[in-house]
């Protein structure tokens, strides 16, 4: 593991260990608010994701950084530094683009090497340093081609040699996986992974695929309709999301929602302990948090519930399972692959697991 | 799939309009460069001697000198003009590309030759420019070589043909994907570096096309050296004209013809050889 604890969020609160600051950022397009008040630290090191569906306003927050937009209000700063004010050429941020956005007229080498050629570096060094970043990335045999006899794996690793030549502070990716196909994307992911570990440059990436940006990323920072809906570690993030939104984002997951009395929450059927103050609440139960309750018992930490299977869709190592339990409330319950299951069974989760979650 | 009737219906009456006033009338022109004139009758006396006549008779090789300086200086000029117009149109304005862009179209709606007499109207000795100078206190009598004189010509078709070279090149630079450009300021390079290492390599060949337009088409051009153009400023259309009117003497106009043709020909191969090299796929 990457030795700068990037998973312990409380070491973001102190500037000083931040790489990048993003301070109340907001963006306009017209009369569109694309990004509203965005506050976040980057560390050193990190691999960051900003994660939301389309239209979130997660490219527009690297556009900012990149310095392709300039942001409507707010600051950012790097190491330090004021950066919004900067053009992108005198940033030390570089960017793998979506389509990659290779030069064509310009061979791999080329396309390498043009940071260093435009910065006035010896060619002999940009010799030794292009040979270095294609043998990183694996395409050194390649050194002549046109990018546009490149498959699309090939020209992904072309792109992330041409940006890393450069030894930014900060890589941006913008969707860099999108174009792939699923069995490529899986290898490129493990691939990039590996060599963020391996040259320790803080990445921050940009992806609508909530799976990508669990596997990959150290925190990942849940944009929505141009705001953070939360900022935390994957394992964090999916196991105590702080909204439904999130919940439902990251994961599969049971929205059950009810209202808290005299200490117990009521959501359909389903009844529990919970000391909380009266009112309406939402929970969160991960599928894979219900469980058959075979033997019919149920410890007090525990809730236990009948119900019908309507649906059962197998996925290999697991079945996802729709009951029906009554009313109108619907679970969905994800098992170990048991063989096919109908009729009425009894399930049962712990409370613990139930997430109270903000709308 | 089309019947063999129905093919030939619609590929023979294009075929026959080709044939019938393209290919015969290059024939007979080609044929015609062959033979000569005697006694003020053309006979069918087969020779090379137009083509002596037209690489030795001083006048003939200056005349032809002077229409490729001028197709080139008009060449020259379009894309000194047109490309940054193109440049400021695709990257620059924004909300006012639509309507620049038609502005920049419009002219091509303008009679030929009403352009031609406005610029004799500019130009000539009691014309605007000159009254202008002399109101101005610049001048004290008209300037002469403003008008009839190859510096007319090529004003004159620069004007005419920028809109030609600026297409071209401003669908060449339209082309060009945006995140290149972003790409290039992303990995440290400034705007000037941009434009050299990028922007310029990605549109030669919309810029190879229109050099080419506009030196092809000053080099036939006939009627702007004889509306602005003078004694001084005639090109070699005018001597073909002259030949096959006044002086009667259509085999050697007809190898003038011909050799402007396979020049104009060569320069087509040249920029489409040139043009492959230059287009990335």
């Amino acid at each position: 593991m990457n030795s700068s604890a990037a998973n312990s969020p409380q070491e973001f609160s102190t500037p000083t260990g931040a790489l990048l600051e993003v301070r109340n950022v907001a963006k306009r397009f017209g009369s569109t608010e694309v990004l509203k008040n965005i506050s976040l630290n980057i560390a050193s090191g990190e691999f960051l994701t900003l994660l939301g569906e389309s239209g979130s306003g997660k490219t527009t927050l690297l556009r900012l950084i990149a310095g392709f937009e300039q942001p409507t209000s707010g600051e950012i700063w790097m190491s330090g530094e004021r950066l919004d004010t900067l053009p992108p050429y005198k940033r030390r941020v570089n960017t793998v683009f979506q389509q990659y956005a290779l030069f064509p007229h310009l061979s791999v080498r080329d396309n390498v090497a043009y940071g260093l050629r435009v910065k006035g570096i010896s060619a002999a060094e940009i010799n030794g340093r292009v040979e270095e970043a294609l043998r990183m990335v694996k395409m050194l045999d390649f050194a002549g081609s046109r990018p546009s006899k490149l498959s699309g794996g090939q020209q992904q690793r072309v792109a992330l040699a041409r940006a890393l030549i450069n030894r930014p502070k900060l890589l941006l990716l913008d969707e860099p996986l999108s174009a792939l196909d699923a069995n490529l994307r899986k290898q490129m992911q493990s691939e990039l992974k590996s060599l963020q570990r391996e040259i320790g440059i803080t990445f921050l990436f940009v992806t609508h695929d909530q799976e990508e940006a669990m596997a990959l990323s150290d925190r990942i920072a849940l944009l929505r309709d141009g705001a953070l809906e939360q900022v935390a570690s994957p394992r964090e993030i999916y196991a105590k999301p702080a909204t439904a939104y999130t919940a439902q984002f990251i994961g599969q997951t049971n929205l059950l929602r009810g209202e808290i009395r005299r200490g117990i929450a009521t959501c359909g059927i389903l009844r529990w302990p919970f000391e909380e103050s009266d009112g309406s609440a939402i929970f969160s139960l991960r599928p894979e948090a219900i469980r058959l309750c075979a033997d019919g018992k149920r410890q007090t930490t525990e809730v236990k519930f009948r119900g019908a299977i309507r649906q059962q869709l197998y996925g290999g190592a697991t079945e996802l399972l729709e009951v029906d339990c009554g009313n109108g409330q619907f679970l969905r319950v994800r098992l170990p692959a048991s063989g096919p299951l109908t009729g009425d069974h009894e399930f049962i989760f712990a409370i613990a697991d139930a997430i109270r979650v903000q709308e | 799939m089309y019947s063999r009737a129905y093919k030939s219906l619609v590929s023979v009456p294009p075929l026959l309009w080709v044939a019938l006033f393209l290919l015969l009338p290059y024939a007979l022109m080609f044929a015609h460069s062959f033979w000569a004139v005697q006694q003020g009758a053309i006979v069918h006396h087969w020779n090379l001697n137009n083509y002596r006549t037209l690489f030795s008779k001083p006048l003939y090789v200056e005349v032809l000198f002077r229409t490729m300086r001028i197709a080139a200086s008009v060449t020259l000029c379009s894309i000194l003009l047109g490309y940054p117009l193109a440049y400021f149109l695709s990257f620059h304005a924004h909300a006012r590309k639509e309507l620049l862009y038609q502005l920049v179209i419009v002219p091509l709606w303008v009679s030929y030759l009403v352009r031609g007499y406005a610029w004799k109207t500019i130009l000539g000795s009691d014309g605007v420019l000159n009254g202008f100078l002399q109101y101005l206190h610049l001048t004290h009598a008209p300037v002469a070589f403003l008008l009839y004189s190859p510096f007319a010509v090529v004003l004159m078709l620069t004007h005419i043909y920028t809109p030609f070279v600026f297409l071209p090149i401003y669908a060449a630079l339209e082309h060009i994907p945006r995140p290149l450009v972003e790409a290039s300021h992303d990995l440290g390079a400034n705007s000037f570096q941009t434009f050299f290492r990028v922007i310029l390599p990605l549109s030669m060949p919309g810029l190879l096309a229109g050099a080419t337009f506009a030196f092809l088409l000053t080099l036939g051009d006939f009627l702007a050296p004889l509306l602005v153009g003078g004694p001084s400023g005639t090109m070699i259309a005018n001597v073909v004209q002259s030949l096959f009117g006044a002086a009667f003497d259509w085999p050697l106009g007809a190898a003038i013809s011909v050799f402007i043709l396979m020049l104009t020909i060569s320069l087509l191969f040249l920029s489409e050889l040139l043009e492959k090299r230059w287009v990335y796929k």
